[in-house]
């Protein structure tokens, strides 16, 4: 099977500002902890929908707070949600995130609970919610080219079949993907430890390079302040060393092999920021799973490769992620995790251009509609970022 | 079979890539960037995903996989041996 991605396209929902989404949500999004219940409620009245709670949005400040907001409007806004429900406790930061929404054109209501109370506000979100689904539930699926797919990968609970299978597999798609005009981002910024030269040997321009090593020392610089030992412990984590996976440098060698060979880095985005242009993007991130997977999410991407050794779970609430694995134990023991199964690399059953082809395939499969793994179990890791303590 | 790939002719270190590798076990390795194989003997019991050492490293040698630098060995460390976080540390952090 070889997969000629010039003629190839795929079906997706055209959203209100010309991005197209793979999947047709409508979330109920609180904007704080006070308001998951109103939101759980509401998602439990009208079917369809899905509540995205989340344990923030109090007493926040700052850059703290602006990664916040970026992050809810970033997912209301992604196009893989057709409309948003907002609750929060009060009206003001309500109506923020609800207009952060809005500039995107998609439907979007807001409530906030203080006058009205749970009863009131969950009787009212629920009306807007029931015509937002049934609307929603009548949206067509329409052919759209290669270039309008956003794909972002971030590996986890790798080991070193990572390094070997599972991520030069995404490395090879994403070099194909790139050269059709897709827009692709990658970031774990500590997880590049080791590897941050080869990736500022990649930076399109000395600007982009110089931007990108300011994100990477920003982050050493989190890491050199909070340490209280060498990291060992946390980064390679103990899934990583049981898998094989000694220092954090030979875990950045083999998380780089995401990028492929070819792909050069176009440009660099903070956290839950979104990309202006196509090619591919670093985003400062932390290398925690659904940290990370949230915040491809916050900045619009619609597909997410996920590859992993030792079997990481993880799924998100509306971006669907593509589980990649080559470890046969991992494949044998947790198949129900698994998408795209490419151990036959380390037979040598496999080439890397199969199992990129063999991705990709995956990748068109579930751009069309096909659940994931972790869609079909019910993974809907939905998890903020925070820089600080709330004041 | 394939025993154990190495990514890089110029590398330390092997990763194991199939179960029960047990000490003695004469093992065929994939040099994947070549792609040429080669052969060890096992001297540890070495569990999936594990590494085992294809070049004689002493305590303070820069331990090279991917061709690239990936941290120290903290020990001497024989052909065919288990390399791990008991003989290898990082140089970060």
């Amino acid at each position: 099977m070889s997969i000629d991605l010039s003629s190839t396209s795929f079906r997706g929902f055209r959203r209100e500002n010309g991005r197209i989404g793979v999947r047709n949500h409508v979330i109920i999004l609180p904007v704080d902890d006070l308001s998951n219940a109103a939101c759980e409620a509401v998602s439990n009245n009208i079917k369809g929908t899905m509540a995205l709670p989340h344990p923030y949005g109090r007493l926040q400040f700052g850059a703290d707070l602006d990664l916040h907001f970026r992050t809810l409007i970033g997912t209301g806004t992604n196009p893989n949600v057709a409309a948003v429900v907002v609750i929060g406790i009060e009206e003001g930061w309500t109506r923020r995130v609800v207009d952060g929404i809005a500039a995107s054109g998609k439907p979007v209501t807001g409530y906030g609970i203080e006058m009205h109370g749970d009863h009131e506000t969950i009787m009212r979100a629920s009306r807007t919610a029931r015509e937002y689904v049934q609307w929603a539930s009548e949206l067509v699926r329409e052919e759209a080219p290669l270039s309008d797919l956003w794909v972002s990968t971030k590996c986890g609970e790798s080991d070193t079949t990572s390094g070997c299978g599972a991520n030069p597999t995404v490395g090879n798609a994403f070099d194909k993907l790139y050269r059709h005009g897709a827009t692709l981002v990658f970031g774990e910024t500590t997880e590049i430890t080791g590897g941050e030269h080869l990736v500022a040997d990649r930076c399109r321009t000395p600007e982009i390079r110089e931007r990108f090593m300011f994100m990477f020392n920003r982050y050493q610089e989190i890491v050199e302040r909070h340490k209280t030992s060498d990291l060992s412990e946390s980064q390679p984590t103990k899934g990583n060393i049981a898998g094989g996976l000694t220092t954090i440098e030979e875990k950045a060698l083999g998380n780089i092999q995401k990028i492929g060979r070819e792909c050069m880095v176009d440009g660099v985005l903070d956290k839950a920021e979104a990309p202006t242009g196509s090619g591919l993007w670093f985003m400062d991130s932390s290398s925690a799973a659904a940290e990370m997977v949230t915040l491809c999410a916050a900045s619009g991407f619609v597909v997410h490769f996920f590859p992993t050794g030792q079997g990481n779970i993880i799924g998100n609430p509306i971006l669907p992620n593509i589980k990649i694995c080559a470890n046969p134990r991992t494949v044998r023991t947790m198949s129900e995790h698994v998408d795209v199964d490419v151990s036959g690399l380390l037979r040598r059953e496999m080439t890397p251009d199969d199992a990129g082809d063999a991705l990709l395939d995956m990748m068109l499969r579930t751009a069309n509609g096909r659940l994931t793994a972790a869609e079909a179990l019910g993974h809907r890791e939905f998890v903020l970022t925070r820089l600080y303590e709330s004041a | 079979m394939i025993d154990f790939v190495v990514h890089d002719e110029g590398d330390s270190v092997g990763v194991v890539v199939v179960e029960g590798v047990e000490a003695g076990a004469d093992l065929t390795g994939w040099i994947m960037d070549q792609d040429r194989e080669i052969a060890f003997r096992a001297v540890s019991d070495i569990p999936i995903g594990h590494k085992l050492a294809i070049k004689p490293l002493q305590a303070g040698d820069t331990v090279i996989k991917y061709g690239v630098d990936i941290g120290k060995a903290v020990a001497t460390i024989a052909l065919g041996e288990h390399a791990h976080v008991h003989n290898i540390k990082t140089k970060r952090w």
